[in-house]
C-alpha cells in the first residue's frame, strides 16, 4: 500500500449553507493539481438572457421553507413514514451485504450506498410504477426504492437463480422489467445513453404512436466522476434537444473511488453545466431527504409535462468505500465525520419527531420490521438454488435460432446440449 | 439492352467493379470470352450475352475493367416473379425500410443525416417527410450516445435501427455495442430483449483513405449476443433488412460502399430471408469458395476465368458471418473437400480466420487439403490507387490460390 506522504488531500466544499449555519473548516489547504476555486454557492444566478433556464440554489430555499411555520410542514405523517422506511431498508441491506460479503456469500465488485439514502428515496418514491430508473453500479438501493423486493436483490447478489436477473447479472446489474429498473452498468456513463432511450421511448409512445397519456420519466442516476466522461455531456445535449422526459441525478460524493472530484475537474460545479445545454442546473443538500423531495417533484413534474430535462445535483456522501475491496484510507476522517453528522436517517428521524409527525415508538417499529424483511431475505437468498447449468445458455440471445444452423441442418438451439448448457457455441 | 440500365455508370457515385455474377438453375455455366470486347465497355449479362457499347467516354481505368450490369437472377420458382421489379441495392434496402415502417409503428431510424438530408447513401430518402422527424431522427454526431439511446429505446419497446453513417464510425459505439447491445438481454436475466439493427456501409472503397476503408465485422465478432449479416445483391438486401428488422436480437448489418448501386431485378411480393442462412452462388464440384460481401464479385469474375480454365468452383456467399451457417458450408465441403476462403477483413483475426477455425473443427475429416484463406493484407487501407488495389484481395489471386489448392 502506498504511503501518502503528502497528508491532507483537498478541502471538501466549504459552503454558505449547511444545515448547521457555520462554514466548516478542515485542515491546511495544500496545493494540488486541479482547481483550485473555493467552490462558493451563490443563490439566484441570472444566465445569459438567450438560455431560458435560471439556476437556483434550493437548499436555500428549501430551510427558509422549513423554519418559517410548524403547520406547513413539507411532508405528511404516512409520506414520512414511507420515506424513513424507504431509506431504513437501504440502509440495513446494505449493511448485511457488507456483512454476507465479509463471511464469503457475495463476491466481485460490491459498491455500497450507504450515506447516499436521502437521493434514492427523494427521487424515487415519487415515480409511478411505468416510470424508468437507470442506475450504475451502486444500484442496491435504487432497485430496493423502485420496489424491487429486497429477496430478489439479495439472491442476486448471492448469484442464485432467483435473484432479479437470475444469477446473471450480479451486483452490478439489478433490472427488473416489472419495476422499470433498467440496470445496472458495470462502466460509468454507459447507461445515461439508455436512460435517454428510454425517455425517448416514452416521447415516441405519446407523439407517434398516440399514446395520449403515457407520460412515464426516466431517471438517470450517476456520480460525480460520471460527469467528466462524453455520453454525459452527448446525451446532456440530445435530452435538450429533443425535450426528453429525463431527470439526470448527479450524486455528487466527492469521490470517484480514489480521485477527489475537486483533482479531477476543471469546474467541480456540475449544475452549471445543465444551463449549457439550455436546461435548468440545480445543486441541492443530498444529505436531506425532504430538499432532495422537494427539488425532485419539481424536475419530475416538469419532465411529465413535456417541458425537458433537468440536470440535478446532490451534494452527497458515501459512508463507506467505494466498493468493499477498498480500504478507504485517502479520505480525510474530519470530512468523513462531518457528513456521518449529517445523516440522512437521524436528520428526517429528528424532524418528523419534533414536528411531531411520528413517534420514537413509531419509527423502531419500522427499524424492526425492516430488520426482518432483510433477515427474511438472507434466508431466502440462502436457501434458493444456484443457476443450473441449463441456464447457461439460455438468455444470450432473445431469439435463440441466433446460434446458427448447426452442421446437420437444424437450428443449434435445438440441440439438446443446448438446453442442458453442455454445448460449446 | 438500353440506356436506362446504364444510368448507375454515368452517375457521378458510379462504382466501379470487376464482377460477373452468375446464377444459373444449370450447374455448368460457360461464359464466353471476353477478349471481343476490346477496352470498350461490355455488359456482361447473367445469360451469358455480351452487349458492347461504343462511346462510353472518357473512360480511363487502371487495368482492363469491365463495366458489367450485375444482374442477379435467382432461381425463379414462382411465376409471379417474372413481373419483378428491377432497382438499385441501396433502392432495395430502402423499400425493405419502407415496408417494415409501414408494417410496424415502432420501427424507428437513428442516425446521422437519415433525415431531411436522406441518408448519406440515400438509403433513407423520402422516409423523413413520409413518417415524420420522430421517426426518421437526425441525430447530432455522437455516435456513442445515440447507440446507447437506440439500446434504451429497444429495450423499452421500440424497434430502432441505428445508421452509422459510415460502419467505422461505429468503432465510436464500440462500448454501446459490446457491452449493452450484446450483454444486455444475459445480465437482465432476459428480462429485456433489444431488438436494433445496427447498419451502415463499411469495406474498402475507390480511394476513402484509411479510417473510411475499415472492416468492422472482425472487431464486432466476438461479442457474445449480437448477429452479424452481410449483404451483397439488393435482393439479398432488402430481405435481410426486412429480417434483421423483425428479428428479436441486436442485428449488425454489414453494407458495402461499392455496393449501393448495384441492379438487379427483385420480386413484387413481399420476402424475408433467413438471417442465419448462407446463399448458394454458383453451385460446383472442384473446390468450395466462401466469400461475402464485394468479395463474392470477385469471386464470380474469377470464377469466369476458371471456368474457362476448366475448373468447377462452388461458390457460397456465407451472408451469415455470425453465426456460420455450418450446414451450407458443410454439405459443400463434403462434395467438394477443398475450401478457399475470400475475405476482405484482415488476415489477422479476420471472418475468415473464425471460419476455418469452425471449418476444420466440423469437418476436417472430409477435407483433402488444408483450408485457404484470402484476406485483405493487414495494413491500413492506403489512399494511393495501386496501394489500395494491393490490399484487397484481386481474382487473378483467386484463380491462382484454386489452383494451387485443386493441385
Amino acid at each position: 500500500m502506498m504511503s501518502l506522504s503528502a497528508a491532507k488531500f483537498v478541502e471538501p466544499l466549504s459552503l454558505h449553507h449547511r444545515s448547521n449555519g457555520s462554514p466548516m473548516s478542515f485542515n491546511a489547504f495544500t496545493p494540488f493539481l486541479g482547481s483550485t476555486r473555493k467552490l462558493r454557492l451563490i443563490a439566484p444566478i441570472k444566465l445569459n438572457p438567450r438560455s431560458s433556464s435560471t439556476v437556483v440554489s434550493v437548499s436555500d430555499l428549501v430551510k427558509d421553507q422549513k423554519r418559517k411555520s410548524t403547520t406547513n410542514l413539507l411532508i405528511t405523517k404516512e409520506e414520512g413514514l414511507v420515506l424513513y422506511e424507504d431509506m431504513v431498508l437501504g440502509r440495513s441491506f446494505e449493511d448485511m451485504c457488507a456483512q454476507m460479503y465479509y463471511r464469503g456469500k457475495m463476491f466481485g465488485f460490491v459498491h455500497l450506498y450507504n450515506g447516499q439514502e436521502a437521493v434514492s428515496t427523494g427521487f424515487i418514491k415519487l415515480l409511478k410504477k411505468e416510470d424508468s430508473v437507470v442506475s450504475t453500479y451502486r444500484d442496491h438501493v435504487h432497485a430496493l426504492s423502485k420496489g424491487v423486493p429486497a429477496r430478489a436483490v439479495m439472491s442476486e447478489l448471492f448469484g442464485k437463480a432467483t435473484g432479479c436477473s437470475r444469477g446473471q447479472g450480479g451486483s452490478m446489474h439489478m433490472f427488473s422489467k416489472e419495476h422499470n429498473v433498467i440496470g445496472g452498468f458495470a462502466f460509468i456513463a454507459e447507461g445515461i445513453p439508455v436512460a435517454t432511450g428510454a425517455a425517448f421511448s416514452s416521447k415516441y409512445r405519446r407523439e407517434v404512436l398516440k399514446e395520449a397519456d403515457c407520460d412515464h420519466v426516466t431517471l438517470a442516476f450517476f456520480g460525480d466522476g460520471t460527469c467528466n466522461n462524453g455520453q454525459f455531456y452527448e446525451c446532456l445535449n440530445m435530452a435538450a434537444l429533443w425535450k426528453l422526459p429525463i431527470v439526470f441525478v448527479v450524486e455528487n460524493n466527492l469521490w470517484a473511488i480514489g480521485m477527489s472530484h475537486l483533482r479531477s475537474t476543471s469546474d467541480p460545479q456540475i449544475w452549471k453545466k445543465g444551463p449549457a445545454f439550455g436546461m435548468p442546473g440545480i445543486h441541492v443538500d443530498g444529505m436531506d431527504v425532504l430538499k432532495v423531495r422537494q427539488v425532485a417533484k419539481e424536475a419530475v413534474d416538469r419532465a411529465r409535462r413535456g417541458e425537458g430535462p433537468t440536470l440535478v445535483e446532490c451534494e452527497t456522501y458515501r459512508f463507506r468505500g467505494h466498493s468493499l475491496a477498498d480500504p478507504d484510507e485517502l479520505r480525510d476522517p474530519a470530512e468523513k465525520a462531518h457528513y456521518a453528522g449529517r445523516d440522512p436517517i437521524s436528520a428526517l428521524k429528528k424532524y418528523m419527531i419534533e414536528n411531531k409527525l411520528a413517534s420514537e415508538q413509531e419509527l423502531k417499529t419500522i427499524e424492526k420490521k425492516i430488520e426482518e424483511v432483510v433477515e427474511e431475505a438472507v434466508e431466502f437468498a440462502d436457501a434458493s438454488p444456484y443457476p443450473p447449468r441449463s441456464q447457461l445458455l439460455e438468455n444470450v440471445f432473445a431469439d435463440p435460432k441466433g446460434f446458427g444452423i448447426g452442421p446437420d441442418g437444424k437450428y443449434r438451439c435445438e440441440d439438446p446440449k443446448f438446453t442442458e448448457g453442455t454445448a460449446h457455441v | 439492352m438500353n440506356a436506362k440500365s446504364l444510368r448507375p455508370f454515368l452517375r457521378p457515385m458510379a462504382t466501379l467493379f470487376q464482377a460477373a455474377t452468375a446464377f444459373s438453375a444449370s450447374n455448368k455455366f460457360h461464359f464466353p470470352s471476353l477478349s471481343a470486347c476490346n477496352g470498350q465497355m461490355c455488359v456482361l449479362r447473367s445469360d451469358a450475352r455480351i452487349n458492347q457499347f461504343l462511346n462510353m467516354g472518357p473512360h480511363k481505368s487502371l487495368t482492363q475493367r469491365l463495366l458489367t450490369n450485375a444482374v442477379a437472377t435467382k432461381e425463379d420458382t414462382s411465376a409471379s416473379s417474372k413481373t419483378g421489379h428491377e432497382l438499385l441495392l441501396f433502392e432495395a434496402l430502402r423499400e425493405g425500410l419502407e415496408e417494415e415502417m409501414e408494417r410496424d409503428p415502432r420501427v424507428c431510424v437513428i442516425g446521422e443525416d437519415v433525415g431531411h438530408y436522406g441518408g448519406s447513401y440515400k438509403v433513407t430518402k423520402g422516409l423523413a417527410p413520409k413518417f415524420g422527424d420522430l421517426r426518421v431522427l437526425d441525430t447530432p454526431i455522437a455516435e456513442n450516445a445515440f447507440t446507447g439511446m437506440g439500446i434504451g429505446a429497444a429495450m423499452t419497446g421500440l424497434r430502432p435501427i441505428v445508421e452509422g453513417m459510415n460502419m467505422g464510425f461505429l468503432l465510436l459505439a464500440f462500448n454501446q455495442i459490446s457491452n449493452n447491445c450484446g450483454m444486455l438481454h444475459y445480465t437482465s436475466g432476459g428480462q429485456f430483449k433489444i431488438p436494433i439493427v445496427v447498419r451502415g456501409p463499411g469495406g474498402v472503397g475507390r480511394q476513402l483513405g484509411a479510417e473510411h476503408s475499415q472492416r468492422l465485422e472482425s472487431y464486432f465478432q466476438s461479442i457474445p449476443g449480437i448477429q452479424m449479416v452481410a449483404c451483397s445483391t439488393p435482393y439479398n438486401a432488402k430481405g435481410l433488412m426486412k429480417a434483421a428488422i423483425r428479428s428479436e436480437n441486436p442485428v449488425i448489418l454489414f453494407e458495402h460502399v461499392l455496393l449501393y448501386n448495384l441492379k438487379e431485378k427483385i420480386p413484387d411480393e413481399e420476402y424475408v430471408l433467413s438471417l442465419e442462412e448462407a446463399e448458394m452462388v454458383r453451385p460446383g464440384e472442384h473446390v468450395t469458395i466462401l466469400t461475402y460481401s464485394r468479395m463474392r464479385y470477385h469471386v464470380m469474375q474469377a470464377a469466369k476465368t476458371l471456368v474457362n480454365k476448366g475448373y468447377d468452383p462452388e461458390v457460397i456467399d456465407i451472408r451469415s458471418l455470425k453465426p456460420f451457417d455450418l450446414y451450407t458450408i458443410g454439405n459443400s465441403v463434403k462434395k467438394t473437400h477443398r475450401v478457399l476462403i475470400v475475405e476482405e477483413c484482415m488476415r489477422t483475426g479476420g471472418i475468415g480466420a473464425s471460419l476455418t477455425a469452425a471449418i476444420t473443427e466440423n469437418f476436417n475429416d472430409y477435407l483433402d487439403a488444408p483450408i485457404m484463406c484470402l484476406s485483405s493484407q493487414d495494413v491500413p487501407t492506403p489512399y494511393a490507387g495501386t496501394l489500395e488495389e494491393w490490399t484487397v484481395v484481386q481474382p487473378a489471386q483467386i484463380v491462382t490460390a484454386v489452383e494451387k489448392l485443386c493441385q
